[in-house]
């Protein structure tokens, strides 16, 4: 490990950014992640693709948090559930057009963030984990009782629409690429936040607080945006889900899901750009192949994350990269 | 008195009882909680899975070995307490040197794999427990009727809380684990043995969720998931007390017990979502918590 408190991934010197901040192993990687989105509906079912994409998204959101500001949000399915109950409710009961209904998702998953995450940066470490737990649980009993959500129906035949009213997302394909495209959007923003001046409080943030406070930086506002930013992408994340699969269910709001979502940064390595993905696909996949396992499931779950911390900290794309000593 | 605030005394008097009971559990694992985490610095995500285990335990006994109430109420804390030293020993010992979230993480794999284990062998759908024939029947108090059953869980609660505070404040093993909670490397060089110290300490723990498990198993269905569904309320009763202090957390557990089981009279529909609002309110007036030290 390199700092021993930290989350941070290994960090290498001299290295220096060599095309919109991304180094020249970044760049690599990042043209083999879009050949593998442009290439993979060809190959693999598109519905699964789109699940992983998904869930990629909801990673690649939780872990500008975990990585990039080290602060460990144990809620994140609250973002993505309710994300998820908006766009599906709007896209259904309102007949908003899909790319409206999915960012409405998303500016609800960020104003709920914005609520929580100003209670909950009030305390920190292990204090604010179980907070944004709690809270999360609170929004999951709220949407038991709830009219909008369905109770434990859920909402179920929500229509995929026409995005822009042009492109008919019924079929598969054309799905596929909206979903492909808004993860790589995604993606590519938060990359460009991590390395943004903006960024770099953060990070200043997760390595020594204090010190970023001492040079006149207000650590709380910082904090605050960055888990309104990853609250809304969450949310972004759940309402493409409900769009993807038609329904909108208590399950995503659940904490087995922030759960989840935590297992799959894990995986793929907290504080890397390309980790949340690798992670989201592992987990997804296997989640796919063991189904019939039933309950098996959960435990093996549970095993990866034991692993994991005990021996596998910096997850796949952490030690790949310690591997070839790059960062990645 | 048949109305109380225009509410059937019975109805009140009822509630009030069930969130005692509630509040009873949530003092004696959020103790566990604080004693833990005071020691090892680890938040114990598997105490839920653990308080679970102490009622499948108790099951068990009875099941596979016919030993009755009174037994598993001694024999299953030492079980899963004797589980839970090994779990220390082998894995969370392992994490004390890196960031405390490790330690939340790792504990919740445990939790996964305990609940998945169990729901796998014994299903979702929850084992009946009886209640012990020496505490079944009810008191008749004259405004309303007691089960025996549902007092002893409150009084037998109330005294293990009252008996863990004896021991932490009035011992001198309480004295030691004190003075490690302190400073933890200056104990050492005083040639206490911390690491043993520690071991011990998530064992009295996770033993102390196993007494509430067998304590809760004739009042809940003995099922997979009683755990988890309580452990999250009761984190927001950690972060309400605050987990300096043995008492604060005693006094929250039972406090927000009432306060839910009151809710639950004039508010039904914010029942279970009343004690997030009042962790809210205490981390906007009070962050450090309660009882909590900032």
């Amino acid at each position: 490990m390199a700092a021993p408190g930290g989350f941070s991934g290994t960090d290498f010197r001299n290295e220096e950014a060599y095309f919109l901040g991304f180094t020249q192993a970044q760049v690599i990687a990042f043209v083999l992640l879009i050949a593998l989105l442009a290439i993979g509906p060809f190959f693999l079912y598109p519905v699964f693709l789109m699940k992983l994409l998904c869930f990629a998204l909801f990673a690649c959101a939780f872990n500008l948090l975990i990585g990039y500001v080290g602060l460990l949000s144990f809620g994140h399915a609250a973002y993505f559930g309710m994300g998820g109950y908006i766009t599906g409710y709007t896209a259904k009961m309102w007949g908003l057009p899909p790319e409206l209904s999915i960012l409405l998702g998303g500016a609800v998953g960020a104003a709920l963030g914005l609520v929580i995450g100003w209670i909950a940066i009030r305390r920190q470490g292990i204090y604010f984990a179980m907070i944004t737990l709690a809270f999360a649980q609170m929004v999951y009993f709220f949407c038991v009782q709830a009219r909008f959500t369905g109770g434990e129906d859920g909402i179920q035949s929500i229509p995929r629409g026409h995005f822009l009213g042009i492109v008919d997302l019924s079929r598969d394909m054309n799905m596929y690429w909206l979903t492909a495209g808004v993860f790589v959007v995604g993606f590519l923003l938060i990359h460009r936040i991590v390395h943004s001046p903006f960024g770099m409080v953060l990070k200043s943030i997760r390595e020594n607080e204090p010190r970023a406070t001492s040079l006149g930086y207000r650590t709380d506002d910082y904090k605050l945006m960055a888990f309104v930013l990853s609250a809304g992408l969450a949310g972004v994340a759940g309402g493409l889900k409900s769009l993807v699969f038609g329904i909108a269910t208590l399950t995503d709001v659940f904490w087995t899901m922030s759960g989840e979502v935590v297992l799959m940064s894990l995986v793929g390595g907290l504080g890397t750009i390309f980790g949340p993905f690798v992670g989201a696909a592992v987990i997804i996949t296997m989640q796919n192949y063991l189904a019939e396992f039933g309950a098996w499931v959960t435990v093996i779950q549970g095993v990866i994350f034991v692993l994991c911390v005990l021996a596998f900290r910096r997850g796949l794309v952490g030690e790949i990269g310690n591997w070839l000593r790059v960062r990645l | 008195m048949d109305e109380i605030f225009g509410i059937p005394a019975p109805l009140l008097f009822g509630q009030l009882l069930l969130g005692l009971i509630n509040g009873a559990f949530y003092a004696l694992l959020s103790l566990g909680l604080a004693v833990i985490f005071g020691m090892l610095n680890v938040i114990n995500f598997a105490h839920g899975a653990q308080f679970m285990m102490g009622a499948f335990a108790a099951w068990m006994l009875l099941e596979y070995a016919g030993l009755n109430y009174w037994w598993a109420l001694l024999l299953a804390p030492l079980l899963v307490g004797a589980f839970g030293v090994i779990l220390e020993r082998t894995m969370i010992a392992r994490l004390y040197k890196l960031d405390h979230l490790y330690g939340l993480l790792l504990t919740f794999g445990l939790g996964l794999i305990i609940e998945g284990v169990f729901r796998n062998q014994y299903g979702s759908s929850g084992l009946p427990y009886r209640i012990p024939p020496q505490l079944s029947g009810a008191w008749d108090l004259g405004f309303m009727f007691m089960p025996v059953y549902r007092g002893w869980v409150v009084a037998v609660a109330a005294v293990m809380c009252l008996a863990t505070w004896l021991v932490i404040e009035k011992t001198k093993i309480g004295s030691y684990l004190r003075a490690s909670t302190e400073n933890a490397a200056l104990v050492q060089a005083f040639g206490i043995n911390v690491p043993r110290l520690m071991t011990l300490t998530y064992g009295a723990g996770v033993a102390l969720a196993a007494f509430a498990g067998v304590l809760a198993a004739p009042i809940y269905s003995v099922n997979p998931q009683m755990g988890s569904n309580l452990i999250i309320i009761v984190f927001a009763v950690v972060v309400i007390g605050g987990m300096g202090s043995i008492l604060g957390s005693v006094i929250t557990g039972f406090g927000l017990g009432i306060i839910e089981g009151l809710t639950k009279v004039f508010y039904p529909e914010a029942s279970s979502t009343v004690i997030f609002v009042v962790m809210a309110i205490v981390l906007l007036a009070r962050p450090a918590g309660l009882f909590g030290r900032a």
